[in-house]
């Protein structure tokens, strides 16, 4: 009776310390990517240094430095939030596509979003000035609404044959061609000049970044919370296998199709106005599943923050290593991605879990 | 309260095969049946369709009523769980309905109560991926309960356990029935195992049920060569407990002949 007394206080104790643990990740997360957004807002190609920004940050937007005004409220400021956002979006979007998909190595563009994406950028680029609408506007409004078509299709193939990751997978695959295909298409009939600005929209700038596309992507992201949130335990449970799910009540076909279509929308928030930027819906989820387990609870938020972290930081290095001219951070983002996949995939080798 | 699990005309059919065809029983509460017959039997098929995920023809009613998620535990077969989560976190999972942004203490406190109910105490802080089969299968089976359903549909829940676990899930499940008057159906291949621990069997050959009743009246020699294709001799115990051992099959005899003439 004893030993068992004190087996209940000691596995309580454990959840207790486990949860606080993972509560400090998160802060500390928060805490880096703080950090990372002040540096990120320090460099750029005319540079500022740290007491410029803090006190262009307190003088606010109309602030009597113009020069330093301007920089920091009407260039960098959005980049940065923007950057974060897209970060945090495709992080979030990775773990539940990971999740849904029951594969560590789906992201949110395994299902042919950023194709769908490219395609309508592309179709905006080469066509935009037939609709009396700026550039600005008809590039992202045109990518988001592919993104939603892509979306719609494998939507209707997972209704008429099941969601199941197989066919979520298949559909997808389909989709991902299709509009791959049509995408080169459009930059084999382009004009050089419209190819090379289809090219560059391919390579994901957060240079594309203004207050308007802050604010949009921060809506559809805020949108997506409340869904999100509510559906935390459930995506925790879904991880024990389709069968002990669905033994468990919960209706495991809806919980994908919707899951399925609040990744869209958050994928396609993200990727409208700056580009495909890759790699970071996929490591995101890893990390904060190494970090804090498979709680969605815990692991959701900080797949998040992993992914503003991960994404300000190449923000911060494409600009650093060439300080004229910024790298866009889709190419840093692909380049890192693949020594942070490697780290990953022997850390789990190490654990000997597959 | 003792309730009762009236099937009545339980078929599933799956493209044009008959899986599962016109099973009628009446089940009271309070036991623990057995639910027994060679593989391809249908039994994995009759457990699902009374949880109502596949879905079937004919009625399952549980205490006059359709058998409904709060009522219910039902375990499907192993399947290897590879999530990154805590036996604790499993366990609360149980009641994933439940659960909010704060999980609640007393929920913990159950969890943790029906580990060390289980023996598995030592195994809550272990990740559920790094178990073995056998291991997941108690958690799997302790989550099951922690939801105290008043019916247990259990699909081969002791199939990957040692012979000591096997005895002691078979102590709490008896336990449990003792204090909730729950009804436990199941599904086993062990019919030593099923003489010994359960109320009552229910036999299920080719889809149909064919016989319920106590162990001795229905696991009979000719009902093992008619429906198991064996021969089988029956032995009693100084206790008094009757072991079935099987001799010879039917099925393996015939290819030996044949390998003896193809040498």
């Amino acid at each position: 009776m004893i030993s068992q007394t004190r087996d209940l206080e000691m596995m309580h104790g454990g959840y207790r310390r486990a949860s606080i643990r993972r509560a400090l990740a998160l802060l500390s997360s928060l805490g880096v990517l703080i950090l990372l957004m002040v540096l990120d807002l320090t460099t750029g190609p005319s540079g500022m240094p740290l007491k410029d920004v803090w006190n262009g940050l307190l003088d606010g937007p109309s602030g009597s430095d113009r020069m330093v005004a301007t920089i920091l409220w009407q260039l960098r400021m959005p980049q940065t939030l923007m950057g974060a956002l897209v970060g945090a979006c495709l992080g979030l979007a990775g773990l539940q596509m990971q999740t849904i998909l029951n594969n560590p190595l789906a992201s949110p563009f395994t299902l042919g979003f950023s194709a769908a994406a490219g395609f309508g950028a592309a179709l905006a680029i080469m066509f935009g000035s037939l609709v009396p609408l700026p550039a600005y506007l008809t590039i992202p409004i045109s990518a988001f609404a592919m993104t939603l078509v892509a979306c719609g299709l494998i939507y209707v193939i997972a209704r008429l044959r099941g969601a199941t990751p197989e066919i979520l997978v298949l559909g997808g695959i389909a989709v991902l061609f299709f509009f791959q295909s049509m995408q080169s298409l459009l930059q084999f009939l382009a004009s050089p000049e419209v190819l090379q600005q289809i090219v560059f929209w391919l390579f994901g700038s957060l240079l594309k970044s203004t207050w308007t596309s802050v604010t949009v992507t921060l809506v559809i992201a805020l949108a997506c919370l409340p869904f999100i949130a509510r559906r935390t335990w459930a995506l925790t449970t879904l991880r024990l296998g389709d069968a002990n799910a669905r033994s468990l009540g919960l209706s495991v076909e809806k919980l994908r199709r919707e899951t399925f279509l609040i990744v869209a929308l958050l994928t396609a928030g993200a990727v409208s106005f700056v580009g495909t930027i890759g790699f970071i819906g996929l490591i995101a989820p890893h990390v904060a599943r190494s970090l804090v387990g498979e709680d969605h609870r815990f692991s959701l938020p900080l797949a998040a923050m992993a992914g503003a972290i991960i994404l300000i930081a190449a923000s911060v290095f494409g600009k650093l290593i060439s300080p004229g001219a910024v790298i866009p951070v889709g190419i840093i983002t692909a380049v890192a991605g693949v020594p942070m996949l490697f780290a990953v995939i022997i850390r789990r080798g190490k654990r000997g879990v597959a | 309260m003792t309730g009762r699990l009236v099937l009545r005309d339980m078929s599933v059919v799956a493209g044009k095969k008959r899986i599962l065809s016109d099973v009628t029983v009446s089940l009271p509460s309070s036991q623990i049946v057995a639910l027994i017959g060679p593989n391809g039997a249908g039994k994995s098929t009759l457990l699902s369709a009374i949880s109502g995920i596949v879905p079937s023809n004919g009625s399952a009613l549980w205490n006059g009523q359709v058998v409904g998620v709060r009522d219910l535990g039902y375990m499907p077969q192993h399947c290897q769980v590879t999530a990154d989560l805590t036996v604790l976190e499993v366990i609360l999972l149980g009641r994933h309905e439940q659960l909010g942004w704060r999980v609640e203490q007393d929920i913990v406190e159950a969890s943790a109560r029906i580990l060390s109910h289980f023996g598995i105490a030592d195994l809550a802080q272990r990740k559920v991926s790094t178990l073995s089969g056998g291991q997941q299968q108690l958690a799997l089976l302790a989550q099951r309960l922690l939801r105290e359903p008043t019916l247990l549909l259990l699909d081969e829940a002791t199939s990957a356990l040692d012979m000591r676990h096997q005895v002691h899930v078979l102590q709490v499940l008896k336990d449990y029935v003792a204090r909730t008057q729950a009804l436990v159906l199941i599904a086993i291949h062990d019919l030593n195992f099923a003489a010994r621990h359960c109320d009552s069997v229910m036999l299920l050959a080719d889809g149909k049920l064919r016989g319920h009743g106590r162990f001795a009246d229905i696991v009979t020699p000719d009902a093992l060569r008619a429906y198991y294709g064996i021969e089988a001799e029956f032995l009693t115990t100084q206790s008094g407990v009757t072991v079935i051992v099987p001799t010879a099959s039917h099925h393996t005899t015939k290819r030996h002949s044949q390998e003896e003439e193809t040498i």
